[in-house]
């Protein structure tokens, strides 16, 4: 990494070439996408008191910073990044942010439900939907109130889920940060009515239009960095009902019988560690992530073991606040 | 995304397949699929997707599972179920909201909009609608064309969509006839000539059993036209853009030291090269461009739709919402427009609404200054309207508080459109489309004279102000007004008096006293006061002026802190016990009528500079205190810090 911005040392002329200029090696569809996505974190800037970008770490968040950093070059991202830590995230995750917020000049924000975590909540003994809401819907819910945010970014895309699939780009929140499915406003042409009344925010989704192989397709060509987990290397893993979790530390509950084997395995998606499944795969590149999500037969959420827990469970988790 | 297309793609990075695009060229469409509701549109784009082999294996699990417990095909695979993700929607089995589906075939990315049929969601038909290069129209073919066919044919071409595909669905319950078939075609063709599409493409299809959706059909031998998803991939639905005049509605100013000032925006249309000259179009400023900064790398050039920041040879005082054009292609820079909107509100449009505008980059106040017509969607005729209703698409006159660039929406789709905004609900109430300015200027640019105000100002050394005085008729406007220019004049200040009912004699004198009248009344003397405050004056007004919202355009003509409200205030009664100009006594006679306080509401300011209870305090104190006001807002070097406001 050449190119970074080192905090406080921000060019007086800013060099008038950084580096070969990329853009012709973007598709007509991802160059669409990105400039769709600049448009849209600009329009929030501009626009919103006080914005702030979810930053959850995942590919889709490392493609939504660097967006931001694109979006208002030379000046870095004039907003904070929030993360919401459940305390069960992986330390490769913890560790790629740390490293990314000191590397970029972050303003980065860390919030997390240590009443729930002092109560005795956790991901083997609490049911799972209750989990999440406690952990990561109220978490965020109440890291929003703290700061006063009236808008805040999220990396959701319409391919992940039906629910997701319904959401505008500019998601109208009333107050409590409820969701009105039935209720959203016209979003016409690009032009995003961003007007709240007290009380009421704004969830922005720039990556609305991008699917998950537009997403790997653009870390590729972008070289952006992501957290190791996405790429294949030999891990702790627990195979329980068909699900490979993996030990991430010495809080890992087994159930009778339970072994803990190697195995060559990646994530899709990363969430809580031990609600997270890993798939077996040989891809320790992004071309070869890129070549297996291509390949693949199943979609990315059928590792999150949180959406299937109930019919229209995503719906439900939107309207309480979840992003 | 994993699609055989897809894959195909990526078997180009590792071996090349001649069938195969390069990557780097896959270009992308985004379409809508609409109609009645029960035509099929939500069953097609499962469809589409399964033949496209986009539906994961999971999903395609989940998909059987819902159609034995939701399905509405006797448990078959309900393709319908993919898209209504809403729990509503899947108890009630219609579409309520617009789902966004995504697949990919060898040569194109597809962005889906699947819209609702139902005419109560016109709204997020209309919004679909809003970003699409194409529209696939579906008709169920024993039913033919319906009104929601005709409506959603009307919106697709008002939205400047030119190519569509009339999907004739469920071909397989009329016995795959060429007859019924060829009869719906003719009647779309009949009814949509006057909507001059570019394009129609007529398709037989059954979107439950897959024929000609990806595969030409050996049921309909008498079609030879394009399979859907061959026309999907082959359409050019050529916009253009590049040809066109270049436009950068600045989104932001992009300013992280001394040193760089940028404008960040992405471009409208057409394109810029560094050296080329601009003109920041409601100033008339112009300059050429220094720098076309991206974060890879300066470039040399920027094309319509990249999103990039501009740094300009001179330091021009450009902000949010100025439109950065062509000098020699400018757009229209006006306060009157007539424009087409389609009603998105269950608050009826009605004539004089006040309404915030955003369109491109700036939001600004304005009222409906009347309705022209409503088009009935079946005839396509234009009706004489007094309101629009929620879903009613109608031709309207608009007007804003000050001047904003734009285009006609024909010319140009980025700078021609525009939305209405509630200004308490906030609730988007309409979707517009500029036709054209109405202001007769639209060839008339704003001109960047030396003599500036803040010049005017400095030689009579005071910040000009404009103190606004409104009340009933009989408050004590007029009093207040005459002593305040007194006592200002005497202390050395520069100023001028505009009182409402010796300007009705002149300036004003062909107007009424009706809402719409007084409305113009006011918006006149905003507009003297307004060049009076450009020549450097203390302008003082005594109008009566009883509607917030035309006060507050008045507000928005002048540079921030520059427009003092003053609100006269005496009850209606001790106004009539008055009664100095005898009005009260003819309106009780019947001789006049619309006057304000008896059969006209007066709003009140919500938050005025000062208010004055005439009732109370005597006309020389309430003098004074409105010549104190004035005096704090004057005092200080008009070219120092503030002169940045101007």
């Amino acid at each position: 990494m050449s190119d970074i911005l080192m905090p406080g040392a921000l060019p007086e002329e800013p060099p008038v070439v950084r580096r070969p200029a990329r853009q012709g090696r973007l598709s007509p569809h991802l160059k669409r996408l990105e400039d769709e996505a600049i448009f849209i974190l600009r329009e929030v800037v501009a626009e919103f008191r006080n914005p702030v970008m979810l930053y959850s770490v995942g590919k889709d968040s490392s493609v939504m910073l660097h967006l931001a950093r694109k979006a208002f070059f030379p000046a870095r991202p004039p907003f904070p990044f929030l993360h919401i830590a459940s305390g069960w995230d992986f330390r490769d995750l913890l560790d790629h942010r740390d490293r990314t917020a000191r590397e970029l000049g972050l303003d980065l924000i860390v919030r997390s439900n240590e009443r729930a975590a002092r109560a005795g909540v956790n991901p083997f003994d609490t049911e799972t939907g209750e989990y999440t809401r406690l952990m990561l819907t109220e978490a965020l819910k109440a890291a929003l109130d703290e700061f006063g945010f009236d808008a805040a970014f999220g990396g959701g895309r319409r391919d992940e889920e039906k629910a997701r699939a319904k959401e505008r780009i500019f998601s109208h929140r009333a107050s409590g940060h409820i969701w009105e499915p039935r209720n959203q406003r016209p979003e016409l042409w690009s032009l995003f009515n961003t007007r709240l009344s007290p009380g009421e925010t704004m969830r922005v989704f720039p990556l609305s239009n991008w699917t998950e192989f537009d997403i790997w397709d653009y870390i590729r060509i972008e070289d952006i960095p992501i957290v190791p987990l996405y790429l294949a290397a030999d891990r702790p893993v627990v195979d329980r009902d068909g699900a490979l979790i993996v030990v991430d530390d010495e809080r890992m509950r087994f159930n009778p019988g339970e072994q803990v084997v190697t195995r060559r395995v990646r994530f899709r998606t990363l969430g809580c560690w031990p609600l997270s499944a890993a798939t077996a795969s040989d891809a320790t590149t992004v071309d070869d992530i890129f070549a297996e999500v291509v390949a693949s037969e199943s979609s990315e959420r059928q590792g999150r073991l949180i959406d299937g827990a109930m019919h229209a469970s995503m719906e439900r988790k939107k309207r309480e606040g979840y992003f | 995304m994993s699609t055989a297309a897809a894959r195909a793609i990526a078997a180009e990075t590792i071996q090349s397949e001649p069938e195969v695009l390069p990557r780097q060229e896959r270009s992308e469409l985004r379409f809508i699929t609409c109609g009645s509701v029960d035509d099929g549109k939500s069953t097609l784009i499962g469809r589409l997707l399964h033949e496209a082999n986009s539906l994961f294996r999971d999903q395609m699990a989940t998909l059987e599972r819902d159609s034995r417990r939701f399905g509405t095909t006797g448990g078959e695979i309900d393709y319908a179920l993919l898209l209504d993700g809403l729990e509503a929607e899947r108890e009630q089995g219609i579409t309520i909201d617009v789902a966004y589906r995504f697949f990919a075939t060898a040569q194109r990315a597809f962005i889906v909009a699947d819209t609702p049929g139902h005419k109560q969601y016109t709204r997020n038909m209309a919004t679909g609608a809003s970003n699409a290069d194409f529209a696939v129209l579906l008709v169920d073919a024993r039913r033919g064309l319906l009104e929601q066919t005709h409506r959603h044919a009307v919106i697709v071409s008002l939205l400047g969509i030119r190519h569509v595909a009339l999907a004739i669905n469920k071909i397989d319950l009329v016995e795959f006839s060429q007859d019924v078939f060829e009869e719906i075609a003719a009647a779309f063709r009949a009814f949509a000539a006057p909507l001059a599409f570019a394009s129609i493409t007529a398709i037989p299809l059954s979107a439950r059993f897959g024929d000609n959706i990806a595969e030409p059909s050996p049921r309909t031998p008498w079609y030879h036209g394009p399979t859907l998803l061959r026309l999907l991939e082959t359409i050019d639905v050529g916009h253009h853009r590049a040809d066109q005049a270049f436009r950068l509605p600045v989104q932001w100013v992009n300013r992280p030291s001394q040193n760089f000032r940028g404008f960040a925006g992405t471009v409208a249309s057409g394109e810029i090269r560094v050296g080329d000259a601009v003109v920041a179009a409601a100033s008339g400023h112009t300059s050429r461009v220094a720098r076309i900064v991206t974060f890879d790398g300066d470039v040399p050039r920027a094309a319509a739709g990249h999103a990039v920041t501009l740094t300009l040879e001179d330091e021009l005082d450009i902000a949010r919402g100025d439109v950065l054009a062509a000098p020699r292609a400018r757009p229209i820079v006006s306060r009157q427009f007539s424009a087409d909107v389609v009603w998105m509100d269950e608050d009826p449009g009605v004539p004089r609404a006040a309404y915030l505008l955003k369109a491109g980059t700036a939001t600004v106040p304005a009222v409906i200054a009347n309705i022209a017509s409503a088009l009935a969607v079946d005839t396509l005729l234009n009706e004489d309207a007094d309101i629009l209703p929620l879903n009613s698409i109608g031709r309207i006159h608009l007007e804003t508080t000050i001047p904003i660039a734009v285009d006609p929406y024909d010319d140009n789709r980025t700078t021609g459109s525009f939305i209405l905004i509630d200004r308490t609900t906030h609730r988007t109430v309409a979707a517009g489309m500029i036709r054209e300015s109405l202001g007769g200027s639209q060839e008339i640019h704003g001109h960047a004279h030396d003599v500036t105000p803040e010049r005017r100002a400095f030689l009579k050394a005071q910040t000009p102000v404009v103190v606004w005085l409104t009340g009933l008729s009989g408050a004590g406007k007029s009093t207040i007004a005459n002593l305040v220019e007194r006592r200002l004049v005497a202390q050395g200040f520069h100023t001028m008096l505009l009182d409402g009912d010796n300007l009705r004699q002149s300036l004003n004198s062909d107007l009424g006293f009706d809402a719409l009248s007084r409305t113009e009344n006011v918006r006149r003397v905003g507009e003297v006061a307004r060049l009076l405050h450009d020549a450097g004056l203390i302008v003082v007004t005594a109008l009566v002026s009883p509607f917030r919202a035309d006060r507050a355009r008045i507000a928005a003509l002048l540079p921030e802190g520059r427009f003092l409200e003053v609100f006269v205030d005496a009850p209606l009664d001790v106004c009539r016990e008055r009664d100095p100009k005898g009005l009260y006594a003819k309106a009780e006679a019947g001789r006049i009528r619309h006057l304000t306080g008896r059969d006209q509401a007066y709003e009140p300011p919500v938050s005025p500079a000062l208010v004055l209870n005439t009732e109370r305090e005597s006309a020389a104190i309430a003098a004074e205190r409105v010549v104190r006001l004035v005096v704090a807002h004057t005092r200080g070097n008009p070219s120092g810090g503030d002169g940045a406001q101007l």
